[in-house]
C-alpha cells in the first residue's frame, strides 16, 4: 500500500483529496448547510481553487463551459435542496451535450432522509433522468471509490454529468483513505475499437461512392477526433458538414466544408446531406433540428455509415447500413490505415453541383442597412478577433448567427448549449472558458432575453477578474419565438416583446465593469477593437440591432431538410 | 407491434429498479409486466421486463437498457427458444353451490387450492400467461373475487443461458 495515500481523514478531507488526486483546478460552487464540511476543508489548502458564483445554474454552467473549452472534466460543488434544485438546470444542459462533469451535491444527516427535512429534496431521485450516472453515498467507507468512479464514468465512453450526493454526517465520519489506482466494473466498459469488418465495408463504400459527404457531431470534439476528421476528408477529398455542436471539428474556412446543416444550416450543407449516394456520419445523433423530417430524408436512397461510442445513438431516428461502434479516434485511425494506398474517384461531377448550390449565397443579409444587422456584429467580431475567440452563445437568433458567421477553426472554440437550449448559458459558460484559457478572448454572444437568465454572475466576473466580453445583440424581442410567431402565428407576438429593458450600460457599470451601447453600423467595429484591447476588463457592448431580422436559412419544424425558406423568398 | 420479454442482469443496488422503470416511463415505452429478486449470486438481481413493441422501439429499448451504469447484461428472450412462467393467486367465490365446479376447473388447470374459507377458495396456478388468461377466462366471472399476479419470468430453452 502506498503509504502516502493512505491516512485517517474525515469524508470532507476525504472529498478534497479525492479532487486533488484527480487534479482538478477549478471547483465552481456555492456553500450551504449540508456542505459546510466540505466548504471548511476547501479552506485549508490552496490546490482546489474555488470559484464562488451567484446562483447554482452558475456554477454548474461555468463547470460546463470549463470542461467544453478545456478537455478537462468540470465540477460543481451545491449544497442540499435548493442548491441541487438549482443546479438542475446546468445538469440537464451538459447531459444533453455529454459533457463530461462531476457535481457534488450535500445531502441531509443520513439519519434525516426521508423525514422531510430542512433543505431536503431526493436529489438522486431528481437528477436520475439528466445524469450518466448518480450515487448517494451512504458510507464513508465507500466515498473515495465512489468518487473514482464518478470521475471514470464522467469521462469514459459517451461522457456525461455524474451527481454525488453526499449526507453531511458523512462529511464528519473518519475513515481510512485511500485513493484507488483504477476502476474495475463488471457493468461498465465501454467499447475502444470499432469493428473491423464494418470497418473494411464502410471503406469501400466511401471509395465507391459517387456523391460521398461526411457529417460529423458534436462527438467528434468530445473525442478529440479533430486531426484524424480533418485528415479523412483531405484523403478522400469529399465535401463536409459540422453540426451545430461539431463546429471548429472541421476548419469552417476550409474549401471541403459547406457549413453548418440542419434547420438554419446553409443551402449547400442541406442539398449535399439529402442528396449523396454515401453519407459518413461521425459522432453525431439525426437529430429533429438535424435532419428535420425523417420521412422526407428517407427519400432519397443512400447508404449510411455511422460511427459512434454509443450504440443506442445508432439507427434511432435513421436507419444506418454500417454501424460502427467505437472510440472515434480509434476508428477514425483504422479507417485511415485502411484508405493509405487507396484510390479515390473523381468527384468532379460531384463537387460542380455543389458549386452551384453554394452561388445561390444562402447566407447573404442586407449590408447597407442604416440599422446594425446582428449578422454584421459577428462577421465583425470575427474579423477583430482573427477567429481565434471562444465564443460562448445563449439560446435563439443570436446562437445561429453566430454559428453562421463566426468560422471556427478550431475545436472546442464554440461552446453553447445545442441539446437542451439552455437560455442563460453563455455568460457562466464563458466564466468557465476565461479561467481555463487564461490570457485568451472570450465572448459571450447573446440578446437581452437570455443575457438576463443568468445576469447576476457578472458579479462572480468582478471578483475574479474575468475580461469577458459580452455581446449583446439586442432586438429588444426574444427574436427566435418572434421569428416563429412571424412565420407561423400569423404575426401575433404574443408575449416576445419585453417591456421595461434595463440600461445595460448601467447594469455593468453597476456591477463595476464597463458598458458601452452601439447604435450604428459604423461603431460597431470600434467599441469591438476597444473591448478586445481591454485585456483586464470586463465589457459589456449593448448593441441595438434591427428587431425584424430572421435567421435564414430556415427549415420549418416538420419539414424535410431541403424544404428551406430563403432570404429570397420573403 | 409484437410481445418481448427482456431479461437483465442488474447490479443488486438501492436505486437500480427506479432507473430502469424510469427509463421506459420517459422514453415512453411500454411495461406489461416487470419482475426482479436477486440470483444465486446475491450482489446481481434479474429482471425479467414484459413489453411491447416495434422492432425499432425493442432495440432502442435493449440499447437504452444496456447504457445504465447498473445494468450488467441484457438478451431478448422471446428472439430464440424460451420457456415462462407466471404466477397467480385467484381467490374466487365457493359456496356450497360452486365448490364442485371450481375444484374441477382448477384440475383442469393444474392448478392447486391453497386456501379454504366456507364460502371462498384461493387457487394457486402457475403458467405462461396466456394459460393463466385462459383460466380467467373459464370462470364465471361473477365468482372471482381477487386477482393477484406476479408478472412473467423467462429462461432461455437449453444452452442458452444469461450469466456473467
Amino acid at each position: 500500500m502506498d503509504r502516502a495515500k493512505t491516512s485517517t481523514l474525515t469524508g470532507a478531507e476525504i472529498v478534497i483529496r479525492c479532487l486533488q488526486e484527480e487534479g482538478v483546478e477549478y471547483v465552481f460552487g456555492y456553500p450551504g448547510g449540508a456542505v459546510l464540511f466540505i466548504y471548511d476543508e476547501l479552506f485549508k489548502q490552496d490546490k482546489v481553487k474555488h470559484v464562488l458564483v451567484r446562483h447554482e445554474q452558475g456554477a454548474v454552467h461555468a463547470a460546463d463551459g470549463y470542461s467544453r473549452s478545456s478537455k478537462k472534466v468540470g465540477v460543481a460543488l451545491v449544497t442540499s435542496g435548493p442548491g441541487v434544485t438549482n443546479a438542475v438546470t446546468g445538469i440537464a444542459t451538459a447531459y444533453m451535450d455529454s459533457i463530461p462533469m462531476v457535481v457534488i451535491t450535500g445531502q441531509v444527516p443520513t439519519a434525516a432522509i426521508g423525514l422531510d427535512a430542512f433543505q431536503e429534496c431526493d436529489t438522486v431521485g431528481i437528477t436520475r433522468p439528466i445524469v450518466k450516472h448518480n450515487f448517494l453515498v451512504k458510507n464513508v467507507a465507500d466515498l473515495a471509490s465512489t468518487m473514482k468512479k464518478a470521475f471514470h464514468i464522467a469521462t469514459t465512453g459517451r461522457p456525461g454529468p455524474v451527481v454525488v450526493d453526499i449526507p453531511k454526517d458523512v462529511t464528519q465520519h473518519p475513515c481510512e483513505f485511500q485513493y484507488p489506482d483504477s476502476v474495475q466494473m463488471r457493468s461498465y466498459n465501454p467499447v475502444r475499437k470499432g469493428h473491423a469488418g464494418q470497418i473494411k465495408k464502410a471503406v469501400q463504400l466511401l471509395l465507391e461512392a459517387e456523391r460521398p459527404f461526411v457529417y460529423s457531431g458534436g462527438g467528434v470534439v468530445l473525442a478529440n477526433a479533430s486531426d484524424q476528421l480533418r485528415e479523412l476528408v483531405r484523403q478522400l477529398g469529399v465535401p463536409c458538414t459540422n453540426t451545430l455542436m461539431g463546429l471548429g471539428a472541421y476548419p469552417a474556412t476550409d474549401q471541403q466544408f459547406l457549413g453548418m446543416l440542419g434547420m438554419h444550416g446553409t443551402y449547400e450543407a442541406n442539398m449535399a446531406m439529402q442528396h449523396c449516394d454515401v453519407l459518413l456520419a461521425i459522432g453525431a445523433r439525426f437529430d429533429d433540428r438535424v435532419i428535420g423530417n425523417p420521412a422526407h430524408f428517407a427519400q432519397n436512397p443512400r447508404k449510411i455509415i455511422h460511427i459512434d461510442i454509443d450504440p443506442s445513438s445508432i439507427s434511432k431516428r435513421v436507419k444506418v447500413d454500417v454501424p460502427i461502434v467505437g472510440n472515434i479516434t480509434d476508428v477514425l485511425q483504422d479507417l485511415l490505415g485502411l484508405l493509405k494506398n487507396a484510390k479515390t474517384r473523381d468527384l468532379k461531377p460531384w463537387w460542380s453541383q455543389i458549386a452551384e448550390w453554394r452561388a445561390k449565397d444562402c447566407l447573404r443579409y442586407d449590408r447597407k442597412s442604416a440599422i446594425i444587422k446582428p449578422q454584421f456584429v459577428l462577421e465583425k467580431l470575427y474579423e477583430v478577433t482573427k477567429g481565434q475567440a471562444f465564443v460562448t452563445s445563449d439560446v435563439g437568433q443570436h446562437q445561429m448567427w453566430a454559428a453562421q458567421f463566426y468560422k471556427f477553426d478550431e475545436p472546442r472554440r464554440w461552446i453553447n448549449s445545442g441539446g437542451l437550449g439552455t437560455m442563460g448559458f453563455g455568460l457562466p459558460a464563458a466564466m468557465g472558458a476565461q479561467l481555463a484559457n487564461p490570457g485568451a478572448a472570450v465572448a459571450c454572444v447573446t440578446g437581452e432575453s437570455s443575457i438576463q437568465m443568468c445576469l447576476q454572475e457578472l458579479s462572480t466576473c468582478k471578483q475574479y477578474r474575468l475580461p469577458i466580453k459580452i455581446i449583446n445583440l439586442n432586438n429588444k424581442y426574444m427574436g427566435m419565438v418572434r421569428q416563429w410567431q412571424q412565420f407561423f402565428h400569423g404575426n401575433r407576438y404574443s408575449e416576445s416583446y419585453m417591456d421595461a429593458l434595463p440600461d445595460f450600460v448601467k447594469v455593468a457599470e453597476g456591477y463595476g465593469h464597463r458598458g458601452v451601447l452601439i447604435d450604428k453600423p459604423a461603431d460597431v467595429e470600434p467599441a469591438l477593437r476597444e473591448a478586445f484591447s481591454a485585456k483586464n476588463e470586463l465589457v459589456f457592448l449593448d448593441f441595438l440591432t434591427d428587431q425584424k431580422e430572421n435567421v435564414y436559412p430556415m427549415v420549418p419544424g416538420g419539414k424535410g431538410i431541403t424544404e428551406m425558406i430563403l432570404y429570397e423568398d420573403l | 407491434m409484437s410481445r418481448h420479454i427482456i431479461s437483465v442482469l442488474v447490479e443488486n443496488e438501492a436505486g437500480a429498479l427506479s432507473r430502469i422503470s424510469g427509463l421506459f416511463s420517459a422514453r415512453g415505452y411500454n411495461i406489461e409486466t416487470l419482475t426482479v429478486a436477486p440470483t444465486e449470486d446475491a450482489s446481481m438481481s434479474r429482471m425479467t421486463i414484459v413489453t411491447t413493441g416495434s422492432e425499432d422501439v425493442i432495440e432502442q429499448i435493449t440499447k437504452q437498457l444496456n447504457k445504465l451504469i447498473e445494468v450488467v447484461k441484457v438478451i431478448d428472450l422471446s428472439e430464440a427458444e424460451h420457456i415462462e412462467r407466471e404466477l397467480m393467486l385467484i381467490k374466487v367465490r365457493a359456496g356450497l353451490k360452486e365448490r364442485e365446479d371450481m375444484k374441477r376447473m382448477a384440475d383442469i388447470f393444474r392448478g392447486r387450492i391453497i386456501d379454504v374459507s366456507d364460502n371462498t377458495y384461493t387457487i394457486e396456478l402457475t403458467g405462461d400467461t396466456r394459460k393463466l388468461d385462459a383460466f380467467i377466462k373459464s370462470l364465471d366471472q361473477g365468482t372471482i373475487i381477487e386477482t393477484v399476479r406476479t408478472g412473467a419470468s423467462g429462461i432461455g430453452r437449453g444452452n442458452r443461458v444469461l450469466r456473467v
